[in-house]
């Protein structure tokens, strides 16, 4: 009966009854569904189910294919990691939408369609949101905001690009793009802004480093890899691909390098791994591809490995930057070691994920001849090695002691990070599960003695240069401007800018127009009539000898009495008659 | 404090100088093979000795400077975008 029930209702569906659990029966119950979750995709048939009428298109719900099942397992698995790690937390708000996103990713892995596809990627950028403002600081609240805009416009240019490939085909089919047309490429840039391609990336580790703990942890796995699923289902071979790819993995490197906070380190060591894979999506042969989605799966693993150490360190010390931090391997052993085995992976050392499964992508460009994308990937590798390798854990519990005594991390989070380690050496030494799970066959070993021996050395030299070259490392309290600088300081400076100009305008007008010309006009209004009578009466009155102080009563008291219109009705009389004569004599 | 032994393998100054021979030692061990083997080149100009150490060290070194020269233009103060 289970056999093709999908995936994502159960984790969105099970997000509702959350609140009905309290206590450590809640935290069970979130580590539960995952785990249920894991089961269901486990024995999901292929074909496609879950079909509904909707507005003239026929929706599916649920495609289920290789390619679809493996993104499947990892996000259920890291999620059960995830909460196991998260069991000390009884954040209501945090738990459902934790799950509401999770949940939506895999709504989205198992769309069948564009229509439906669009419907969990809405949902995911909006549940997000709440795993980045469940930290409840007033940085947090800023770059929630930040991030809820910026994928509101990556939606929109995802939805304009669908409504126009579908009025331009037909058919609301997602499947792999062979039509270069305004419509795809939009729906292309849709996927990059999810993907932090730049120069939509900084709204990446603008974000993340602000989220809670947990939420760090489970947001390091999901928007960008849901991205990097649809990119390989719609856009394998497109060779503008290898470019952005290759562009992330150095961009991710040099920020990395420039950063101070250790959690923004692992924030732009996540663009610079999405660069791998979506090179791997550009070259788009069988072998790279499959390279893009067993690092994709590697990568989930050993980075929320990454994020959790990050998180226990923050967690116990309520710090995160490394001019902070330091000489923690004294007080957080477990923490330190576990979140070694996460650098080590990302860093590809043999024995580790991340070894068995870049080595395809970098393999796959040997295969196609790409001699300078072999070249930038291999550069980038020992980049890797120096920035979320050495640099993290360097920084965070060696370097300079500050005096922080922590103490180690709770326990639920200790066994998180083992059960991530474990798996970070088993797909290491023993990856063929992996393999067996890609959508393509893989005829394929990472372990030949040349291959090891290469990788190691350039591995260790990377080392090398990294202590030799340590004091220019030293960190600084500084970040750094990134694209969000456009909508940060620049939205601020168009701002300025109008504020002067259309504002300067708008002073000038009020100048000449409001105070000038009206102001003369109103005041023409209130008394011209009157200063015109005047002037027949001071003309007579001088005439009749009438000087200076006289003069002045007079005037100021015919000026009152005209104002306020209380003229002695013989003057009025007297006015009117000199009027007619001089109307008579000019006639 | 007195009872429980501190923890302080990699502060002290004679451990940190052990820990650079071994780094030295392993880079030096990681060439050895290549006296013995004979690495296929793939594109023709990366099959010579300790190719991949050569790069390992210069495209780490290139990395730091040209993040450093970046850095100049583009660190900025914490409260950059204010608070």
């Amino acid at each position: 009966m289970a056999s093709n029930f999908p995936p994502a209702a159960l984790l969105i569906l099970g997000a509702l009854l959350v609140p009905l659990f309290t206590g450590k029966a809640k935290s069970y119950y979130v580590i539960l569904l995952p785990a249920a979750a894991f089961f269901v995709v486990f024995q999901l048939a292929p074909g496609s189910s879950w079909h509904t009428h909707f507005f003239g298109f026929d929706l599916t719900f649920l495609r289920v294919d290789k390619l679809s099942k493996v993104f499947g397992y990892i996000f259920t698995l890291n999620a059960f990691a995830a909460f196991i790690y998260a069991f000390y937390l009884k954040d209501n708000t945090q738990h459902m939408a934790a799950l509401f996103y999770i949940g939506s990713s895999l709504g989205v892995v198992f769309a069948g369609d564009l229509v439906s596809l669009y419907f969990f990627w809405e949902v995911m950028a909006v549940a997000s949101t709440f795993l980045i403002l469940g930290r409840k600081t007033e940085k947090a609240q800023a770059a929630g905001m930040r991030y809820i805009m910026v994928h509101v416009f990556g939606g929109l240019c995802l939805l304009a690009g669908i409504v126009l490939t579908i009025s331009e085909t037909g058919s609301i089919a997602f499947s792999a793009m062979t039509e270069r047309n305004f419509g795809t490429y939009l729906i292309l840039i849709g996927f990059l802004v999810n993907a932090a391609a730049p120069p939509f990336s900084a709204w990446l580790p603008d974000a993340y480093p602000e989220a809670t703990v947990t939420g760090g942890v489970i947001l390091s796995a999901y928007t960008t890899k849901t991205a990097v699923y649809t990119l390989v289902r719609g856009f394998p071979g497109w060779e503008i691909l290898i470019w952005i790819g290759c562009i992330m993995t150095i961009y991710g490197i040099i920020y990395a390098l420039l950063e101070n906070d250790a959690r923004r380190i692992l924030a732009y060591s996540i663009i610079n791994q999405v660069g791998f894979m979506i090179t791997g999506v550009g070259i788009g042969t069988m072998m790279s591809l499959n390279g893009t989605v067993a690092h994709a799966f590697c990568h989930i693993i050993y980075k929320a490995l990454l994020w959790m150490s990050a998180g226990s360190v923050l967690y116990m010390t309520g710090k995160s930057k490394c001019t902070d931090l330091g000489g923690l391997y004294k007080t957080m052993p477990w923490t330190l070691i576990f979140g070694a085995v996460g650098a080590a992976s990302i860093s590809a050392f043999p024995a580790t994920s991340g070894f068995t499964s870049k080595s395809l992508i970098i393999d796959g460009a040997i295969h196609e001849h790409l001699a300078w994308v072999w070249l930038v990937l291999e550069i980038a590798s020992a980049g890797v090695f120096l920035h979320a390798g050495i640099k993290f854990p360097y920084f965070v519990f060696f370097a300079k002691d500050k005096g922080l005594r922590p103490g180690e991390t709770n326990k639920s989070m200790l066994l998180a990070m083992a059960f991530m380690s474990f798996l970070c050496l088993f797909l290491g030494v023993f990856p063929q599960p992996l393999y067996n799970v890609l959508p393509f066959p893989v005829h394929y070993s990472a372990y030949s003695f040349t291959h090891v021996i290469s990788q190691l050395q350039l591995l260790m030299f990377s080392a090398l240069v990294f202590f030799l070259f340590l004091p220019l490392l030293k960190r600084t309290e500084t970040i750094s401007i990134d694209t969000d600088w456009f909508y940060r300081k620049g939205g601020r400076l168009v701002y300025q800018a109008m504020d002067l100009s259309l504002n300067g305008i708008n002073n000038y007008s009020d100048r000449i127009f409001v105070k000038g010309v009206a102001g003369f006009l109103a005041r023409f209004a209130r008394d011209g009539m009157a200063r015109l009578a005047l002037l027949p009466f001071v003309t007579y009155w001088y005439l009749k000898g009438i000087r200076f102080k006289r003069l002045e009563i007079k005037k100021s008291s015919l000026y009152y009495n005209l104002v306020r219109g209380v003229i002695p009705a013989g003057l009025g009389a007297a006015m009117a008659a000199l009027f007619l004569v001089i109307i008579f004599l000019l006639s | 404090m007195e009872k429980k032994k501190k923890f302080d393998f990699f502060d002290r100054p004679e451990n940190i100088r052990r820990l650079w021979i071994f780094l030295y030692v392993f880079c030096g061990l990681t060439l050895i093979p290549d006296f013995f083997t004979h690495r296929e080149a793939h594109f023709g100009f990366d099959g010579f000795f300790g190719f991949y150490a050569l790069l390992g060290f210069v495209s780490c070194v290139a990395l730091i400077l040209f993040s450093k020269l970046v850095g100049l233009v583009l660190k900025v103060k914490e409260n950059y975008y204010g608070k």
